[in-house]
């Protein structure tokens, strides 16, 4: 039997001195050679279970109860200097940030250096090995590597020497923090590669802790899911991904959006508990579709649901007609497709040869786009691409462009001043980072009203009128008029800059990114309310992302931009499925998916466990 | 469902500091700050009138008399009541300090503003004038400008205050080039908000933070300062009473009666660390509960020293739980 | 969700090391002249002030009866008849020469005046400055490795009393402590005799130099506990312990050469502090330096001295200032060797 890496039982983590649990009575193992995913949105406490499966808590919390045997050991009973013994040795840890986690001020050299020769081998042993361990993780020239600081490698290389550092002493246990996020497409696809090639070819048990759901799919073995602090799903990846038993699953994989095919994202309701409030009964019952009064009373143990290795926690699971109830039917794969205004309507934006310089330095290099009445055009590309620049030159934040850009007909000048108060009206635009577009002084009642007072001519009453009518359309209580930003979560607060957008009823709306920084199901609720207002007011939207499955659940077009340059344009079915450019079809291929056939090649080690030979752990 | 009646008015965050400045007046360093302080003021405000003698009045006991009966603090150089010289001494080196720290922080923030709303020339000629403000230690600009123009009040708090107002200057303008480049500022100039009233809705309350903090700052300085230039005489027309001269003028007889040095360098030691310590609560509050650096926690930015050192009630587990 | 990142260019290719022409010396190239350009701009202003005095220098110098006469022809022989740009002229270029003008009040050059005098406030500054600085580098250390001790809640309230108080009612405290009243261990005034270096009695040293720590350390000790607080919190430090590095090394190797720019800062600006500091307390303790120096000729109203106290300390500002920020470039390696 291959032996376990690391088996957890019972695992809580709390706030210190407060008490509230963050993470609740968790129970896992991971064998050497597999990798265990591990999904949550924000709040769900998935980084503070990896940190806390190394023996580590931040600032603040505090290891309750539990027990945590890495390799056999307990760690929790180890004192500091046994801990310290095992950290990068034994047990590794890739953080999520490389950038921040390397030292600013030190060669890379010398850091891993240090790191190895802090395990006990020396000066040579550690130039050999790290002169290996670089090559394993595919960085040519490590010499080079060796002598530079931080700052002078891109987010790959860091991302990759930070995976380097984890492997270099062997370790058995391996934990990920999410170390693909801030990558662009083909280097995380470079990445995941090299760290599944290396789990395998080290036979170590790795932990990776994610909220992309797509990217788990590709890479884990099992995946277990986290809500509230709680494990509510844990299985094999395929049984979990395609028949999914807990309700919460179900939710998160019904407002996923995949790149093959359109479907409408649908949110799940209401918003995660508040931290630390005890509570009896499960903790989505005030979330769940198919809740019934005894979940409200009574706490799910986690039971097996299905198949033998796959366990949910909810009480519907456990008996037949109950499971029925709960998985109806596979949710990937399922298609609703979006209705798609093919007619001709009139064009509401033309841009022409559209050219922008920032500073000395061209950044876009001509670009012709035109936007209809009521349709929906993603553009979609990689930091660097220029969409941000376009989109901001569009809207008159950023001035020095050369080009044509038409609204209605009317033409635009570079730079808000000059232009009429219709294009103004006309033109909306909302920001990426919901915590930094609102003016926290002011309360958003203020914002609305005073918007609607210098871009419309309507009297008092009448503005306010719409202004209810506008928080009615973007799903927020009217009472939050009166409340200011820092009262407001993530998502409640890039409703309110949408509805700053649409109270004025404008033609096209400008979305930069804004769904970027939030969870998936909040997503799910932002993209719904933007096709809702789409369809209910003429409005077109130009949607600018790197999330190229997003695309195929919000737009009708897309164009794909590299460099300042549009490389491809045309309807999101056909570019996506049948991409003509090369550039396109790249990253469609580096795409994460979910879809067996679409999986990183691997050597299965968890079906021939009986057949391996268990390593005797010697390290280096 | 109807509406509230459409007389409504939404509020912008109105009097946030004097909000910032009650927390501060409960928190546990405030109460001591605050408490020192008032106590101070006490004595300077209403102690000329409650003095047992006349504080000018020379021979009243032989000069350096021990504490005793008709002088609870002894004499002074000149024989002059100590106790009735301390109730009257403190007012104007108090009036002194508030004069120059408001004078200076509105010239700083002023200064501040215009350069980063009009940056270009003005905003170089600004910086520049700051930067040769700033190479004058604060006492010697105020020393040359005594020696060639005498010892005036008018003079001193006009010394003073231009000595703050390049550090005001600086933090302000900073801070309004900071604010400048957020996306709200951004958004309301596309919805074809003109740059005055940009200026006024969007940036100016949102200074109330460093501006609270700064103003925290030059009233400690303030007070050292003047305290210093009344030590050396400056700042009060003799032989009237004044708590630094005090010092200064009976250091000679400190052996024979110490009080007569004693109690008004306690006094002003108490002034002065009341003072620094409610400007230290105010800046922990105002820090902590601004709105932005909430936001940044929330966003899962690292946390600056400044809030490292407030050490406030925020818990670190807050953030970045996942 | 942080935002995108540039694409990775090939697998590991680094683009060859090219030093950026001496960031160093680039700095000091764009900062010199701004430093020069404000130093004379202060010239301008002293020169300028001390021209709105009423009456003027050879008035002062003869006296109330001097005849009209007399006031003329010695205004004549001062130059105080030539355009004020001329005479200001004179003036700085009598100070690129060493020549700093003769005082109005003994006669003597302004030079032979305040070459002691620079000496003593030198010595005294650079004695306090160093047992400060290592006073309060040493304490803040260890408050900010042993934060929410007993101890640190100590010395940090401790710190933020002193450092708010005067420094003549700090001096004045040390005095009656360490002179008159308690203990009578050293001399109340310091009044080195003339012609003699301050070093040759240590005693008379003593206690303005005990005040002069006093006053900087708080500030110091603020400062580095911070920034060792900030250098522990980072995530490398995170990343290093949790690689199994022992806590001292991380310590040594991580933490502090990343406190070392702020706190090289502070040390800066305790000079500064220093500059201005000394007036009050040279003057509490008789001690002949610039300070003392300054506050006397402002009393005597003694024109050249006066314009050139000033202007001394003034430049030693700015070089103070540009000399701490190319320390702190030099401690900033990120700032050295760009991309």
């Amino acid at each position: 039997m291959s032996r376990e890496a690391v088996v957890v039982e019972g695992l809580t983590v709390v706030t210190s001195p407060a008490g509230a649990a963050v993470v609740r009575d968790v129970s896992l193992a991971v064998r050497a050679g597999e990798v265990l995913g591990v999904v949550g949105e924000s709040g769900s406490g998935k980084t503070t279970l990896g940190l806390s499966m190394i023996g580590h808590t931040r600032r603040g919390l505090a290891i309750d109860a539990g027990t945590i045997r890495v390799d056999g050991t307990d760690i929790r009973a180890l004192d500091h200097s046994g801990l310290r013994a095992m950290r990068g040795r034994t047990m590794a840890y890739v953080p999520q940030d490389p950038g921040t986690a390397l030292n600013p001020s030190r060669r890379i050299g010398s850091q891993m250096a240090e790191m190895v020769r802090a395990h006990g081998r020396s000066r040579d042993e550690a130039r050999d090995r790290i002169a290996e361990v670089l090559a394993d993780v595919g960085l040519d020239d490590p010499a080079r590597i060796v002598r530079a600081f931080p700052h002078q490698l891109s987010g790959g290389q860091q991302q990759r020497i930070a995976i380097a550092m984890a492997f270099a002493c062997r370790p058995r246990l391996i934990v990920m923090d999410e170390p693909t996020t801030g990558l662009d497409v083909t280097t995380q696809r470079k990445v995941l590669e090299t760290i599944r090639d290396l789990c395998a070819s080290y036979d170590v048990a790795a932990i990776y802790v994610s909220h992309d759901l797509a990217v788990v799919a590709d890479l884990a073995d099992r995946v277990a899911v986290l809500y509230a602090g709680e494990l509510v799903e844990l299985g094999p990846v395929d049984e979990v991904l395609y028949s999914p038993q807990h309700p919460y699953t179900r939710g998160l994989l019904m407002a996923v959006p995949t790149v093959e095919s359109a479907r409408r994202l649908v949110a799940m309701e209401g918003s995660r508990p508040p931290m630390g409030v005890g509570r009896t009964g499960c903790a989505f019952v005030d979330r769940c579709p198919v809740s019934t009064d005894r979940c409200r009373e009574v706490h799910p143990d986690l039971v097996g649901a299905g198949s033998p290795l796959h366990h949910a926690r909810c009480l519907l699971t456990d008996d037949a007609a109950g499971r029925e109830q709960v998985s109806l039917r596979p949710v990937l794969g399922v298609t609703t497709p979006m209705e798609l205004g093919a007619e001709e309507k009139p064009s509401v934006l033309a841009v022409g040869d559209l050219r922008a310089t920032y500073g000395a330095k061209a950044v876009l290099h001509g670009i012709d786009l035109s936007i209809r009445e009521d349709e929906c055009v993603a553009v979609v590309g990689e930091s660097g691409s220029g969409k941000t620049t376009l989109s901001r030159c569009i809207v008159g934040l950023h001035r020095s462009w050369t080009g044509e850009i038409s609204l209605g007909g009317e033409a635009l000048t570079p730079g808000v001043r000059n232009r009429s108060r219709t294009s103004l009206v006309r033109l909306q635009y909302i920001f990426q980072n919901p915590y930094a577009s609102l003016n926290p002084r002011r309360s958003i009642g203020n914002v609305l009203m005073q918007t609607l007072e210098r871009l419309s001519d309507l009297d008092r009453a009448a503005r306010y009128d719409r202004v209810l009518e506008t928080m009615d359309a973007v799903a927020l209580p009217r009472r939050l008029l009166n409340s200011f930003p820092d009262q407001l979560s993530g998502g409640e607060r890039q409703r309110v800059a949408i509805a700053r957008a649409l109270v004025v009823k404008p033609k096209l709306l400008i979305c930069d990114e804004v769904t970027s920084s939030l969870d998936v199901s909040v997503q799910a609720s932002v993209v719904g309310m933007l096709r809702d207002s789409q369809e209910q007011q003429s409005l077109s939207v130009l949607f600018v992302t790197h999330n190229l499955p997003l695309v195929r659940s919000i737009a009708q077009r897309v164009v794909v931009m590299r460099a300042g340059e549009l490389v491809e344009h045309g309807d999101v079915a056909q570019v996506i499925d049948r991409p003509a450019a090369p550039y396109t079809r790249q990253l469609l291929d580096d795409l994460s998916r979910f879809g067996s056939s679409h999986r990183l090649d691997r050597v299965d080690a968890v079906a021939d466990s009986s057949t391996t030979t268990p390593t005797d752990g010697k390290a280096l | 469902m109807s509406s509230a009646s459409p007389n409504t008015a939404f509020q912008l965050r109105r009097f946030e500091w004097l909000h910032v400045l009650a927390r501060a007046a409960r928190s546990a360093r405030g109460r001591v700050g605050l408490g020192l302080t008032l106590a101070v003021l006490a004595v300077a405000f209403a102690g000329p009138f409650l003095a047992p003698h006349d504080p000018n009045e020379v021979g009243v006991v032989p000069a350096f008399a021990k504490p005793g009966a008709g002088a609870l603090l002894g004499g002074d150089s000149l024989g002059r009541d100590v106790l009735s010289r301390l109730l009257a001494g403190g007012w104007q080196i108090i009036a002194l300090a508030a004069s120059a720290t408001a004078l200076g922080v509105v010239i700083g923030a002023i200064a501040g503003i215009a350069a980063a709303y009009l940056s270009g020339w003005t905003d170089n000629v600004i910086m520049r004038a700051v930067d040769v403000l700033l190479a004058f230690p604060q006492i010697v600009f105020a020393l040359l400008l005594i020696s060639v123009l005498g010892s005036h009040l008018w003079l001193l708090v006009l010394a003073v205050g231009l000595s703050h107002a390049p550090q005001v200057a600086r933090v302000i303008r900073s801070a309004s080039l900071d604010v400048a480049e957020r996306d709200y500022v951004q958004a309301a100039a596309i919805t074809g908000v003109r740059p005055p009233k940009l200026m006024r809705q969007e940036i100016l309350p949102n200074l109330t933070t460093p501006l609270m903090v700064e103003t925290g700052l030059r009233t400690t300085y303030s007070v050292i300062i003047m305290a210093g230039l009344a030590f050396l005489g400056f700042g009060f027309t003799l032989p009237d009473a004044n708590w630094g001269y005090m010092i200064n003028e009976n250091r000679i007889g400190a052996a024979v009666n110490p009080w007569a040095v004693f109690a008004p360098a306690i006094v002003l030691a108490v002034l002065s660390v009341g003072v620094n310590t409610f400007a230290e609560a105010v800046t922990r509050c105002a820090l902590t509960s601004d709105p932005t650096t909430r936001a940044a926690l929330e966003a899962g930015e690292p946390v600056t020293a400044e809030v490292a050192n407030a050490d406030s009630g925020l818990s670190d587990g807050d953030r970045r739980l996942t | 969700m942080s935002a995108h990142q540039t694409a990775d260019v090939g697998s590991g290719a680094v683009p060859v090391q090219r030093r950026a022409p001496r960031p160093i010396l680039r700095m000091l190239a764009q900062r010199i002249p701004l430093g020069l350009l404000t130093i004379v701009i202060v010239t301008v202003i002293v020169f300028a002030s001390t021209q709105l005095l009423p009456g003027n220098a050879a008035r002062a110098v003869l006296g109330r009866d001097a005849t009209d006469q007399q006031v003329a022809d010695l205004e004549h022989q001062m130059g105080l008849d030539q355009a004020m740009v001329v005479q200001y002229w004179n003036w700085v270029s009598g100070l690129l020469h060493g020549d700093f003008g003769t005082s109005l009040v003994n006669g003597q050059s302004v030079s032979s005046m305040v070459g002691p005098r620079v000496v003593n406030s030198f010595t005294l500054m650079v004695l306090a400055g160093l047992i400060g600085t290592v006073i309060g580098v040493l304490l803040g250390l260890y408050a900010g490795i042993r934060q929410g001790s007993v101890l640190d809640h100590l010395l940090s309230t401790a710190s933020l009393a002193v450092v708010s108080l005067p420094e003549f009612v700090v001096a004045i405290l040390v005095t009656l402590t360490f002179s008159t009243s308690v203990f009578h261990w050293f001399p109340a005034v310091s009044t080195i005799p003339s012609g003699t270096r301050p070093w040759e009695d240590p005693s008379l040293l003593v206690l303005p130099t005990i005040v002069l720590v006093i006053m900087i350390v708080p500030y110091l000790f603020r400062m580095m506990r911070a920034a060792t607080i900030e250098a522990l919190g980072t995530e490398y430090v995170e990343m290093a312990r949790l690689n199994g590095i022992r806590e001292s090394r991380v310590l040594r190797a991580h933490a502090l050469p990343n406190a070392l720019a702020p706190v090289i800062q502070a040390i800066g600006l305790n000079l500064l502090y220093l500059a201005g500091g000394i007036v009050v307390v040279e003057t509490v303790f008789n001690y002949p330096g610039i300070g003392q120096g300054l506050y006397n000729d402002v009393l005597n109203t003694d024109i050249p001295a006066i314009q050139f106290s000033v202007t001394f300390l003034t430049v030693f500002y700015v070089v103070v200032n540009v000399a701490t920020d190319a320390l702190v470039l030099v401690a900033t390696p990120r700032k050295r060797w760009p991309r």
